[in-house]
């Protein structure tokens, strides 16, 4: 489970540091933070049922010194407190840290006002914020530390469930550098979250039909590793990206930017187009919004027919 | 006064959709049981006895209206609605699944009778302030009817909107609070306290009741009472117990959002049926 690795993380770092601090509003069961509660009654605050007073509370912590996590549902630090993340935070130059649960279709049976499809492309257009969704336990775990010691407020996307693990143990992710898990040269797909695991899929497939696809875990939104992408365009001249979040203004938007800005070359976006979520199971939410292994499939196919006719 | 007859049809009509919500929830295996089960009475005294609603025109415009704020507990609103023909009972059973019209939080684009989408809560109260507002606006015989959780009302909007209903005396709106006294991580008391809510709501001018809110002749009652002060906004703070009438949530600390097995909520309905004897 992602939510016990991260736990077993913040801990660590919370018996070493006692600036760390950890702020939740009504569902610390449902995160964890519950459990360290326990541990570190006096820096660790169940605020209740409201977002907006966390997030500024925690930017007033952070001018004095400490080191804040402030935990909701994603949906709700994108939507609901995102002015106290603009002003109190990021403008104010308070590096707070906002822990976003439940990213996109895992929000699942809590349905569309619960699921964050828009949270990491809002955050990407605050100045300021980093913005990262690490994928799986040994990512977790290398990177918390640099998140939490951060000198800018981060935004993370953190799922509590279990995800299949794609990176080896002893993985030295650094924030801000894409992660190459599969090389290739007829085309890249550029991945995060749960859709790396359909990325290394759709690239197994195809290579039974022949073809080698480059696969790139792009964890980190903000910074993008242009000089990876820039790479993956000259070295493969075709891109997908694949992500659990809506295509607009996420990882297909920032890399569709950063082809334009620096290298041209055909891109097909793997997402949820336009649309709200709905309530169902993550396998059923998976078809209807096209974001399986398969879909990833058909869009490499329909990229490499672009690569074609340019040349 | 409500007739004996009136009394027991309403009494009935709630064991029934205690019963449906249970059946309802049980179709899946988990839910927001507990705070379903606590507004049981109220939606029996809305859809039963107080809310002008035609179930063939769910759209009537001069229908009363109910905001759940609370969107959690949708299911429950679910059972009412479908008991009073707005839907077919084995619609329920499409809850939560993949295309449904019944989504855990309250949807009004999908489901028919359901007047307002909620379900981040703190929105609901000032969307039915809003619809208060504009009823008034048109001269509207319309009641707008909004239930909010106690939890709920730690949200900074609650507050904003209870200042602004309050000064401008809508005598057409009616909120309850479901004061069960828990929210998702445990006790309102442990977590965030809300001190005594009545006098804190008459505070910002507004006409506050305190109910039983498992006592549906009560709640008739103080919902005439609200309705009969014009000039101001009414609340009912309803004094309930989460969980109430199912035997695995009921008095349990973390009964919000419950994962159960098939023999539990077996053995929650058998004890629901022998609770129905009783109001024979
Ligand atoms: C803005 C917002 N924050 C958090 C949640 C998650 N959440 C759903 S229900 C709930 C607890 C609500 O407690 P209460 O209002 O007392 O409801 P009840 O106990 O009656 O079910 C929380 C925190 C939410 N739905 N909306």
């Amino acid at each position: 489970m992602m939510r016990d690795v991260y736990l077993g993380c913040l801990t660590e770092r919370m018996e070493e540091d006692p600036r760390v601090l950890v702020l939740g509003a009504d569902l610390m069961h449902s995160d964890g933070t519950a459990t360290l509660q326990d541990i570190f009654p006096r820096r660790v605050v169940n605020v209740g049922v409201q977002e907006a007073h966390m997030v500024s509370m925690a930017a007033g912590l952070a001018a004095v010194g400490k080191i804040p996590l402030a935990h909701t549902f994603a949906c709700f630090h994108a939507r609901r407190s995102l002015d106290q993340a603009y002003i109190s935070a990021a403008y104010a130059r308070l590096p707070v840290k906002l822990i976003g649960t439940d990213p996109g279709i895992t929000a699942a049976f809590n349905g569309a006002t619960h699921m964050p499809l828009e949270d990491m492309g809002i955050m990407r257009s605050v100045p300021e914020m980093i913005v990262v969704e690490p994928t799986d336990p040994e990512l977790l775990r290398s990177l918390l530390p640099q998140i939490i010691y951060a000198s800018q407020p981060v935004y993370m996307r953190l799922y509590r469930k279990e995800v299949p693990a794609v990176h080896p143990v002893g993985t030295e992710a650094v924030l801000g550098r894409g992660i190459v898990l599969r090389d290739g040269s007829d085309a890249s797909i550029l991945a995060s979250g749960l859709m790396v695991a359909e990325a290394l899929a759709a690239a197994h497939a195809l290579r039974q039909q022949g073809l080698q696809v480059r696969v790139v875990d792009m964890f980190t939104l903000k910074p993008l590793d242009r000089r990876l992408v820039y790479q993956c365009a000259v070295e493969t001249g075709a891109i997908v990206t694949a992500e659990n979040h809506s295509v607009i203004n996420g990882l297909g938007a920032a890399v569709a930017e950063t082809l334009a800005d620096l290298m041209p070359v055909p891109l097909e976006r793997v997402g949820v187009q336009d649309r709200f979520g709905e309530v169902g199971s993550p396998d059923f939410l998976m078809q209807r919004f096209h974001m399986t292994a398969g879909d990833i499939v058909g869009a490499v196919r329909r990229v490499l027919g672009r690569k074609r006719r340019l040349t | 006064m409500l007739s004996m007859e009136k009394y027991q049809e309403l009494r009935t009509f709630a064991h029934r959709i205690r019963g449906e919500t249970l059946r309802e929830l049980g179709s899946l295996g988990f839910g927001h049981i507990g705070g379903c089960m606590s507004i049981v009475e109220v939606l029996a005294v809305l859809y039963g006895a107080v809310m002008q609603v035609d179930a063939a025109d769910p759209e009537w415009s001069d229908r009363d209206r109910l905001v759940l704020s609370k969107g959690h507990a949708g299911p429950a609103l679910y059972a009412a609605l479908a008991l009073r023909g707005f839907f077919p009972l084995e619609m329920l059973q499409t809850l939560n699944q993949g295309g449904t019209r019944l989504p855990s939080h309250a949807d009004r684009c999908l489901t028919p009778g359901v007047d307002m989408t909620t379900g981040s809560l703190g929105q609901g109260l000032s969307a039915a302030v809003g619809m208060a507002w504009g009823l008034r606006l048109d001269g509207s015989p319309s009641f707008v009817y909004t239930i909010l959780g106690d939890g709920e009302c730690q949200e900074g909007q609650i507050w904003e909107a209870v200042l602004f209903a309050g000064n401008a005396g809508l005598g057409n709106l009616i909120v309850f609070i479901d004061h069960n006294q828990q929210q998702l991580d445990g006790w309102v008391q442990d977590i965030n306290p809300l001190g005594e809510l009545r006098q804190k709501w008459e505070n910002f001018g507004w006409h506050a009741q305190d109910v039983d809110g498992h006592d549906t002749a009560a709640i008739y009652e103080a919902v005439l009472s609200a309705q009969a002060a014009k000039g101001s906004s009414s609340v009912i703070v309803l004094h309930t117990v989460k969980g109430k009438g199912c035997s695995f949530a009921e008095g349990e600390t973390m009964n919000h959002h419950m994962r159960f097995t098939q023999e539990q909520m077996e053995q929650a309905l058998a004890d629901w049926e022998k609770e129905g004897e009783t109001l024979l």
